[in-house]
């Protein structure tokens, strides 16, 4: 199963990847994705499969989903032009700003989808895994819309270090459990939760919140997520009158990512950039950057790329972003990656800060520490491609990182 | 004969005597490593199978015992290497231990020890075949055909929410038993046994053409008592686990269990 993938094979892949074949009929993205769950959930993943297929070609369905992205969520999101940023760094660049979307984040996109999606499959409660709290967040804000219970499995690290968004879930209704296994962050809160799930799978949905986990999730959520893609795609044609030349996004899961990324796969002039959480260096254990550092495994139901040590288990990351703080990453960017069509790359916790206060500064917004890592990633290319558009997935914004940023930036601040 | 068979042997030699078989887990290397072969030699003359734990960081079929019996044998340094060497040691022992061995381990740190050398490393430690949480039917070819080239069995699982088709399908690709999961959810949980969880096993029994054994959730000679006449064996996991964690001896607990002393 450790496949390395050849020249001429990537060919093959790359052709089908242009040709939509992917997921194929069973998860996969290429070698990489399926579904490695226990047998319990088979049935319910069996039935959330035909959920997806039924609905997502719905006209009704894509109607309602529609009306509540556009009159709740608040879409389409503002594509601006960093007119400061641009003029800084040498480049053309322009910000998707999906943290202007309700709850603060993308993540939105995707739960709204998904609960209506629970809904029409008779679920009784949702529950729902939270890295940074923003999808979490998310889940909590859809299911008070829509009228479903809601738990939250958050990492007892993670909910120290995005304390304000704890508050708000439990505003909204939700129940917020802190996972003490494990690492404590957004992988404990995955193993949590598909626990719970395994523990009722006819009664409830699990609503997950990246590009990650067993098939059907990662095409689900690639699905969910397209519209931040689909709308930039139009509004830089409209703003520019050409498609940019590189589109940016950075990449823990990769729910952004991919929804940004998707629309654009077939446009082979446009060329992409993931950008991970390099945190303090290379090692195993100081980032989380399992694209550039991972090698193939299993875990939460996909195979894809994962920071492992050499037996198979899973290690523990760091980076200064909850929300990227993730050992594995979505099959289909591992896929993306190793047939060459997007290009990915790690940005340290230095880095991004420096970005995300260059980004306050610049142009009056604060993004969330993850979507900084995109920022940076720009910021590099304007260097190496002067002059070049670039649209940037600004994935969140960045109140939810203060005390974070108190820590960090702020830190001797009067 | 195929080191699988040996599986199904010592299910039936417990049926002859008029109980259900007696299947043990524990987790390699716990509660301490160098006391593994102890454990070993316990728990094998007291049950008529045994299922090693490969433990794993992210155990997400698991409760909260088993959880934390993998954390503890990981800090230990236990890895499947070390778990092959340690029953290659075990097996070669004279008389030959005959309480037939699996593994049971979640998937990557089996694909990070090399599928293409699993099975020949596997059938040499004595190990009979191998349980696999998070690796459903669906996506088990290329392993089961491995393991059946060495003679080794690939159980699969069935649940109370798995439709009479799917038994079907999975007790008849199932090699060894059927492992019969008694709840929806994580191992660990006390299971009262209510009368549709016999009703569930006597279906899948009755569509089985491999021993049916139940796990999740065995604490109890009480439960054995009620599962004993629906199905071929028992499986005690966390149970056992947490009698290793107080210090109990494993023997004692497991003989609780027995219906014929």
């Amino acid at each position: 199963m450790n496949q390395i993938i050849d020249q001429a094979e990537a060919k093959t892949l790359l052709a089908n990847v242009m040709n939509d074949a992917y997921p194929d009929a069973r998860g996969r993205f290429g070698p990489f994705g399926g579904r490695y769950v226990p047998e319990t959930l088979v049935p319910a993943l069996d039935r959330l499969q035909s959920g997806v297929d039924r609905y997502l070609r719905d006209p009704e369905f894509l109607e309602a989903f529609n009306a509540e992205l556009e009159s709740w969520v608040g879409r389409p999101t503002a594509l601006t032009h960093a007119r400061a940023l641009s003029k800084r760094w040498g480049a053309d660049i322009w910000l998707k700003r999906e943290d202007l979307a309700h709850t603060g984040a993308h993540k939105i996109n995707n739960a709204v989808g998904q609960v209506l999606l629970a809904k029409k499959l008779g679920a009784k409660r949702v529950i729902a895994e939270t890295g940074a709290g923003q999808h979490g967040v998310a889940s909590a804000a859809a299911c008070a819309r829509l009228g479903m219970p809601c738990t939250v499995y958050m990492g007892s690290v993670d909910m120290e270090r995005q304390a304000p968004n704890v508050g708000r879930m439990k505003l909204l209704g939700a129940t917020v459990v802190p996972v003490t296994s494990g690492d404590q962050t957004l992988r404990a809160a995955v193993d949590e939760a598909l626990r719970d799930w395994v523990s009722d799978p006819n009664g409830t949905y699990y609503c997950l919140g990246s590009a990650v986990g067993p098939h059907p999730y990662p095409y689900l959520v690639r699905e969910l997520q397209s519209v931040i893609g689909r709308e930039a795609r139009e509004q830089i044609l409209s703003a520019v009158g050409k498609l940019p030349d590189w589109v940016i996004a950075c990449v823990g899961g990769g729910s952004n990512a991919i929804g940004l990324f998707h629309p654009f796969v077939k446009d082979r002039d446009v060329q992409m950039l993931g950008l991970e959480a390099g945190g303090t260096g290379t090692g195993l254990g100081q980032n989380a950057a399992s694209l550039a550092y991972g090698r193939p495994g299993v875990l939460q139901g996909s195979y894809s790329l994962l920071l492992q040590d050499q037996d198979g288990q899973i290690q523990e990351t760091h980076s200064v972003s909850a929300g990227l703080d993730y050992p594995g990453v979505g099959p289909e960017h591992a896929l993306l990656m190793s047939i060459g069509r997007v290009k990915y790359e790690a940005v340290n916790d230095d880095d991004a800060l420096a970005a995300l206060a260059e980004c306050c500064a610049a142009e009056g917004i604060l993004p969330a520490i993850e979507s900084s890592h995109a920022l940076a990633g720009a910021k590099r290319l304007a260097q190496a491609h002067p002059g070049a558009t670039l649209l940037v997935g600004l994935s969140g914004r960045g109140d939810k990182d203060m005390p974070t940023l108190q820590r960090t930036l702020l830190k001797g601040a009067v | 004969m195929a080191a699988r068979e040996s599986i199904g042997k010592a299910i039936g030699s417990a049926r002859e005597r008029g109980e259900p078989a007696l299947v043990a887990y524990i987790t390699a290397g716990f509660p301490q490593r160098d006391r593994f072969q102890d454990v070993l030699t316990s728990v094998a003359a007291a049950v008529d199978l045994i299922e090693v734990g490969v433990p794993f960081t992210d155990p997400m079929a698991d409760g909260t015992t088993i959880q934390r019996s993998s954390r503890a044998a990981l800090e230990q340094g236990v890895t499947l290497k070390w778990i092959l060497s340690e029953l290659t040691v075990f097996s070669g022992r004279s008389p030959r231990p005959e309480t037939p061995l699996l593994l049971m381990s979640y998937l990557n740190p089996l694909l990070a020890y090399g599928i293409d050398r699993l099975p020949d490393d596997a059938a040499r430690a004595g190990v009979a075949g191998f349980i696999i949480p998070d690796l459903p039917f669906e996506e088990c070819d290329e392993l089961r055909a491995a393991f059946e080239r060495r003679g080794l069995a690939l159980v699969q699982f069935v649940t109370p929410v798995t439709p009479n088709e799917r038994v079907k399908l999975l007790t008849e690709n199932s090699s060894g038993f059927i492992y019969a999961v008694t709840m929806t959810g994580t191992t660990g949980k006390n299971v009262a046994v209510p009368a549709e969880v016999l009703e569930y096993f006597d279906r899948v029994k009755a569509i089985s053409p491999v021993p049916v054994c139940a796990g999740f959730g065995i604490r109890s000679r009480e439960q054995v008592e009620r599962l004993a006449p629906h199905v071929d064996g028992v499986i005690v996991g966390s149970a056992l686990v947490e009698a290793l964690e107080r210090g109990d001896d494993p023997g004692v607990f497991l003989s609780s269990l027995r219906l014929k002393k």
